[in-house]
């Protein structure tokens, strides 16, 4: 058969009659989630990951019967690092292909931009990511660390097992860093810490030329006290940091280096064994040795078809947030989001290291923290954990303007309800 | 008489030796059991232990735990050295053996842990054969300032020969004597004056550190010093800020030299030209794979091999892009301002969709790795192999404008296009190799930005305003103008970094160009006569 023009234009129509009309029969029966996640932009580099292991959990809870009868179905939008185009590409989540959850976001700044759209539309989201806390929203459940879930915890190692008594704050110029820092510039203080021996310091997003910030840090740590150096420094910025740390010959038996933002993936692009002893704070690492953990890992690199995919943290808090949104749909048999919002808090679902995580009334959930040190093969060996969970506090205890507030969105229905006046609304 | 004695003598003497050598190897397997407990503490302990039993094998195995070969049998607390072969050999009489390898497990090191080790390894080998790691054992003593040490500095400084060893064992054990609470007034003093003429950052720390306990002699002594190394190290950062300055600056030249042709020669607003210097740092990554899977023996060359690759990758699709979308927007810059913008677009997500989102790990060969110690100014290799690199790119760029035919035509075009045409010059062919040159130059300053910067996607993007900064204000349509531009920029953002801060600073700096660029908008360095359109 030759094709025609005018064969062609009319089998691509029919084509997508069929299509059309197949995507409405499926959507009658199945259940969508929406997954926000940038995939192309800078932030493509962190959450591309994420919308992969979305479409995994989906596939995983499909071959197990789907929820409540029906199949899932993700829908997947790319919001392309763009903050504005968050909110744009949640509202088409929710009012066009109304989904019955969004699972995504990762800066902050994303998330402010979609907060809006969810409580205008009354819908659910997972946020994955460690933040800076200070915030507690009806229709956002945090999965990530809050700061008492991560920076606190350590701080306190470090003062305890290294002996600190001298720090750098080092950061990334953006909200995460400024509020983390401010928390921690408060702890400090608290445990008796002077003005003079903490040094914070701010660049710009993408920095690339640290030799005289590293030759700061060096000149800063040799007066004589245990220094180290706390960061908070975004993704991208951290492989040069290393790369100069590592050739001005700061090791980390003289100045440890106690990350937030760097896990498997990041370190996936450096050349780690000048870096070995530097720590990061999570509360989840590939290497934890745990049968829920080897068995995550196996699934995963075939989901990826590459044995040497790593997990993370984050990946980890959407594998807690997703099963506890299964079980809270499940447990109210229906994916209606108040109705859901409302089963959430107090719900349990296993996390990947051992424990049992539970979400609180102020949507944040229980944590283990774990003290990682980097390994010359790019993962880190755990050197310390918390006793037992750590609950995520929305409000910061350290700080002045919030340590009044709580969020409990279950008997007070207030996500930051001022304990001296009783009355809800801040500070 | 002696020789009446003689036997009961030796006789004791023997039993002395024994005695003390099985106390010794006592001491020494109690404490290698101890690395079997799984503890950090526990560990430490062990460290200790070994070092202080004197035991021949002592040195290997702490050696061998740092880097992370000794291994132990939790079933009977059995400790094992594994060579970097891969033989196995019993800790506790250096006999090769076998084992199970399921059974066993390295033992863990945290940073205390590798603290005692650093400083046990250094009380060990203090008298080692080679001059360099006898610098590194005095090293390792000056940083842990044990006292338990200083017999042992005390008996090698009265053997040693070499002199630079020798000052390092003093420095070491000045160190130690002005830690230690019942060293004498004139041990201390002798340590101050040590220490001053150390006169680094770690000699200062200590002189700062002098506990009040101490004599009042000392304590002045220490000040006196302390002051006079800070004065020289207030000098020395200046001196830093300025050779940072130089290194920044090299690297805007590197990315900027480029667009220096494009842009400052051609005129074409060509906002794709950071997508060149990122192919270039993948066509390293892409080398660098091949050596490793192939030719590891290679991988020190890896960069000069990416170099002509990185070059032709990028020229070519230099030629492309302007044979295919730039030539039909000559004169009309706002197209292709926006024409350019949306091939950086489509490059950045080619190359995610290709390779990833994620960063790519590109080696720095050895010979690049570390820094050297310039009257204690710290500067980096491959700081230093950039700013002569950058060097050596502008000269070869200089030359080949200035003495080859390519580099008349393209002056020719430049300059009048339409005579230059009637003289029988193929403007359009010149067009397309001057781009393909300005865009392959970018594709080797990726080659060394790969060095020093993430290997992603959105490397390019980093350097797509800085490359124009540097080019419109040193001149449009100069080389030494961008040669002078980077460096001005380069040195002003690290003169202004301590003081200001990283953020603050680029702010003043940007403030800084635009006034400049108002005052004179043809840059530093403008053309003048009849060569500047109209």
């Amino acid at each position: 058969m030759t094709i025609t023009r005018r064969g062609a234009v009319g089998a691509l129509a029919g084509a997508a009659m069929l299509v059309g009309s197949a995507g409405a029969a499926f959507a009658q029966d199945t259940i969508k989630v929406g997954v926000l996640h940038s995939l192309s932009g800078t932030m493509a580099i962190s959450e591309t990951t994420l919308k992969d292991t979305m479409l995994f959990l989906i596939e995983e809870q499909n071959k197990k019967g789907g929820l409540l009868g029906r199949k899932l179905e993700a829908v997947v939008v790319d919001p392309a690092s763009n903050w504005p185009l968050f909110a744009e590409k949640a509202r088409e989540l929710i009012s066009q292909h109304k989904v019955a959850a969004v699972f995504g976001c990762w800066t902050s700044v994303s998330r402010k931009s979609v907060l809006p759209v969810f409580k205008e539309l009354n819908n659910i989201l997972f946020y994955p990511v460690q933040y800076e806390g200070e915030e507690s929203e009806r229709n956002v459940f945090y999965t990530g660390a809050a700061p008492n879930q991560q920076a606190i915890p350590a701080v306190d190692y470090l003062a305890k097992e290294e002996k600190v008594q001298r720090w750098v704050l080092a950061g990334t110029d953006y909200v995460y860093p400024r509020t983390t820092n401010k928390i921690l510039e408060a702890y400090l203080k608290s445990k008796g810490v002077k003005d003079e021996d903490i040094l914070i310091n701010y660049t710009p997003f993408g920095h690339a030329d640290w030799q005289t910030i590293v030759a700061d840090i060096k000149k800063f740590g040799s007066a004589g006290k245990k220094t180290a150096v706390v960061s908070t420094i975004n993704g991208d910025a951290n492989v040069p940091f290393y790369k100069e740390l590592g050739n001005q010959g700061i090791k980390a038996t003289d100045i440890p280096v106690v990350a937030f933002s760097v896990g498997e993936e990041e370190l996936a692009g450096i050349d780690t064994k000048p870096l070995v002893g530097h720590l990061a704070a999570w509360n989840y690492f590939q290497s934890i040795d745990t049968p829920a953990n080897k068995e995550f890992i196996a699934k995963w690199q075939a989901f990826k078809k590459n044995p040497k995919a790593v997990t993370n943290d984050p990946m980890e808090a959407h594998v807690i947030g997703f099963n506890m949104w299964v079980k809270a749909v499940e447990k109210v048999k229906s994916t209606d989001p108040d109705k859901v919002i409302d089963a959430l808090p107090g719900t349990e679902a296993p996390n990947l290291t051992g424990g049992v995580s539970k979400m609180l009334a102020n949507h944040h959930i229980t944590k283990p923290v774990f003290i990682g040190e980097i390994k010359d093969n790019g993962q880190f060996d755990v050197v310390w954990k918390t006793e037992g969970l750590v609950p995520g506090d929305a409000w910061s205890k350290e700080l002045d303007g919030s340590k009044d507030l709580v969020a409990d969105w279950v008997e007070k229905k207030c996500g930051n309800f001022n304990t001296k006046t009783g009355k809800c609304g801040g500070a | 008489m002696v020789l009446r004695n003689f036997p009961a003598i030796a006789f004791a003497l023997c039993l002395i030796v024994l005695g003390a050598g099985s106390a010794r190897a006592d001491a020494y397997t109690d404490a290698l059991a101890r690395f079997a407990a799984d503890s950090y503490s526990e560990t430490e302990a062990a460290i200790e232990g070994v070092a202080a039993s004197g035991h021949p094998l002592a040195a290997e195995v702490v050696s061998a735990l740092q880097a992370g070969r000794l291994l132990v049998r939790a079933a009977d607390r059995a400790v094992f050295i594994r060579d970097p072969a891969g033989g196995l050999k019993d800790a506790r009489t250096g006999e090769a053996t076998t084992a199970n390898a399921a059974d066993l497990k390295a033992v863990r090191l945290n940073n205390r842990v590798r603290r005692a080790a650093d400083a046990a390894m250094g009380q060990l080998t203090l008298r080692a054969p080679d001059p360099r790691r006898r610098i590194e054992a005095a090293a390792a003593v000056f940083k842990s300032r044990d006292a338990g040490a200083l017999a042992a500095i005390e008996s090698a400084i009265a053997a040693e020969q070499d002199p630079g060893v020798l000052r390092a064992f003093r420095e070491a054990r000045a160190s130690i004597a002005l830690a230690k609470p019942d060293a004498s007034a004139a041990d201390q003093v002798a340590a101050v004056e040590v220490l001053r003429a150390k006169g680094d950052r770690d000699a200062l720390a200590l002189l700062r550190q002098i506990p009040p306990s101490a004599p009042d002699e000392v304590r002045g002594l220490a000040q006196l010093a302390a002051s006079s190394i800070e004065s020289r190290l207030a000098l020395l950062q200046r001196a830093q800020d300025v050779a940072y300055g130089v290194s920044l600056g090299s690297v805007l030249l590197l990315a900027a030299i480029g667009l220096a042709i494009t842009f400052g020669v051609m005129g074409v607003i060509n906002m794709a030209h950071g997508e060149m210097v990122m192919l270039g740092a993948y066509t390293t990554f892409m080398v660098q794979e091949v050596i490793r899977t192939r030719f590891p023996e290679l991988f020190g060359a890896s960069l000069f091999i990416a170099l002509p690759l990185a070059f032709l990758v990028a020229g070519a699709v230099g030629v492309l892009i302007e044979h295919s979308v730039i030539r039909f927007l000559y004169g009309r810059p706002l197209e292709t301002l926006l024409a350019t913008w949306g091939i950086s677009l489509i490059l950045q997500q080619a190359v995610r969709s290709i390779f990833g989102a994620q960063n790519r790990e590109v080696g720095t060969p050895a010979w690049m790795s570390g820094s050297v110690d310039l009257w204690g100014l710290t500067l980096t290799w491959n700081r230093i192999v950039i700013v002569l690199f950058a060097t050596a790119v502008f000269v070869a760029l200089l030359v080949a404008l200035k003495h080859t035919s390519l580099g008349l035509q393209i002056r020719a075009v430049t300059q009048n296009r339409r005579m230059a045409g009637a003289m029988g010059i193929r403007t359009d062919w010149v067009d397309a190799m001057t781009f393909g040159l300005g865009s392959g130059v970018a594709g080797i300053a990726g080659v060394a930005l790969s060095q020093i910067d993430n290997v992603s996607p959105n490397l390019g993007q980093g350097y797509i305003i800085d490359s124009f900064l540097v080019v419109v204000f040193g001149g449009v349509g100069n080389l030494w103008g961008t040669l002078v531009g980077a460096m001005s920029i380069g040195i002003a953002n690290k003169l202004l970094e301590p003081v200001a801060g990283a953020v603050l600073g680029k702010i003043l700096l940007l403030v800084a160009v635009i006034l400049f660029i108002q005052k004179r908008p043809r840059g530093l360095f403008a053309l003048k006569g009849r060569f500047v359109e109209a």
